[in-house]
């Protein structure tokens, strides 16, 4: 039997990690929860979930010491999925609060406009913009779980893979190289949202995201596979 | 585009999902965690789960619920019922609660929705309005807590418009009036709050059919609808309601109805 890859879900007193715990593991993940940089040691694949502001999250995590390590983490090519503020934290800063994120995705973290409601919560449609392994098996049409009031507006386009509208349209997914991120909750989207955290597995025990991080400089190495 | 949301509610007591007409009369409708798989499993779109043993030990049984809850249906839940401080709400969202439902706690202590909100955010805090209409010749509606046991000097639209101020999220909209008598959901008093604030509003209380669903939302202007002992008891099913919301013009999320 294979090892299963393990994935380290940051706890940064952020949200409840509870059901991504639970989604994760039913599709096949080990998961071990990291709240300090040691917690990272061994694992295949950082995930960073969070609900809320950007500034008390970096607060957070700059407490934790984690801040460069996630930076270090992600430039190193190693595979990352943000969930929620998890990917909003990968933008340039957010205009919630001011405050300044990691910067991986260029762009910033803005407030919906135009929506009839807010928070936007409740199912929505995700519109891909391109093909994707991480929507693999999953409906072009089909809907996932938002709860949020601020989202992303990338500058960089070929980031973007999918897009969600209420009342204007934002980034409701991005992939970058070893990086993923989601606006949603696929760990409460029901068969579909767990359906892409299975992706997400795949793409990672198979070393896939990995890969195809950093370009050129990682060639060799899935060649040498 | 945004679905309107189809959430069944768990009203549990001693470990047991139970329901009752205008909060009494109750009658046990079986285990928690089960309903919530078949629910999760037939299209709904979220699961509100609601304590409402008035014994101070329910609170363990109530965490070791949710918990066995949250394993089995990978969909939203928002569990309401005893929870009267940031750490009550802590504890709820680290046994696998997505959201918390204030109620009784947040009138006596408004600053708590305040509270609560800035600690997890306020996507995490519902706040649950009971309300009764005025008989006596003034318009509008009162506020009711204790489980319909006690009426406050709280009218429903001003209190809805201070918890929204306060942190709220999102608003559960309960007509005592209505509640489990399915004669129809009160769309004025859900329209006369749905005006007022910019977060989505809950409609429960009176389901009877897919009709009153539609009109929940086009008359009470609700993003989501509650309902409880029509589900339990199989009088409608979940899909059926989408289709007929569907059929009205409504965006809902429709899923294939797995094999039972």
């Amino acid at each position: 039997m294979t090892r299963l890859p393990r994935f380290a879900v940051v706890d940064y007193g952020a949200g409840n990690l509870v059901s991504i715990d639970q989604a994760l593991s039913r599709v096949g993940a080990d998961v071990v929860v990291a709240r300090d940089p040691a917690g990272l040691t061994g694992a295949a694949a950082l995930v960073v979930p969070g609900v809320g502001a950007a500034a008390p999250a970096m607060d957070r995590l700059r407490a934790a010491g984690l801040v460069e390590p996630i930076r270090n983490w992600i430039a190193a090519g190693r595979p990352y999925l943000g969930i929620c503020l998890g990917l909003q934290l990968l933008f340039d800063g957010s205009d919630e609060d001011g405050a300044e994120t990691l910067g991986v995705v260029p762009g910033r973290t803005t407030r919906l406009v135009d929506a009839p409601t807010l928070p936007h919560i409740g199912w929505n449609q995700v519109e891909r913009t391109r093909d994707h392994d991480l929507f693999d098996g999953i409906a072009p049409d089909a809907d996932f779980y938002f709860v949020h009031s601020y989202a992303g507006a990338a500058q960089d386009e070929a980031a973007v893979l999918a897009r969600t509208t209420h009342g204007s349209s934002f980034v409701s997914a991005v992939a970058r190289d070893n990086v993923l991120g989601v606006q949603f909750h696929p760990e409460r989207s029901g068969a579909d949202g767990l359906r892409l955290l299975a992706n997400v597995v795949e793409l990672v025990g198979s070393g896939a995201l990995a890969a195809s991080a950093a370009g050129s400089a990682a060639a060799p190495v899935s060649a040498a596979r | 585009m945004l679905r309107r949301r189809v959430i069944p509610c768990l009203d549990v007591a001693n470990g047991r999902v139970v329901k009752g007409t205008r909060f009494v009369d109750l009658v046990d409708e079986g285990d928690p965690p089960e309903l919530a798989e078949r629910y999760a499993a037939e299209g709904a779109d979220e699961l509100v789960f609601l304590d409402i043993s008035a014994a101070p030990e329910g609170r363990g049984t109530l965490l070791d619920i949710v918990e066995r809850t949250a394993r089995r249906a990978f969909i939203p839940l928002t569990v309401g019922g005893g929870v009267r401080s940031v750490d009550d709400m802590r504890d709820v969202l680290r046994a696998g609660a997505d959201k918390v439902s204030l109620n009784t706690a947040a009138v006596a202590d408004p600053e708590l929705i305040r509270a609560c909100a800035g600690r997890f955010g306020r996507q995490a805090v519902v706040v649950a309005i009971d309300a009764r209409r005025l008989t006596t010749d003034k318009a509008g509606w009162e506020v009711v807590v204790k489980g319909g046991r006690e009426a406050t000097e709280l009218e429903a639209v001003a209190w809805a418009e201070r918890a929204v101020a306060l942190g709220a999220g999102e608003l559960l909209v309960t007509s005592m009036d209505r509640d489990g008598t399915r004669s129809g959901f009160d769309t004025e008093l859900l329209r006369a709050i749905a005006d007022r604030v910019e977060v989505p509003v809950i409609a429960s209380g009176g389901a009877a059919g897919p009709a009153d669903f539609v009109a929940a939302v086009r008359e009470g202007q609700a993003d989501a609808v509650l309902a409880a002992s029509i589900f339990h008891r199989r009088i409608h099913s979940i899909g059926a309601v989408k289709q007929a919301m569907a059929a009205a013009g409504l965006p809902v999320r429709l899923v294939p109805e797995a094999a039972a």
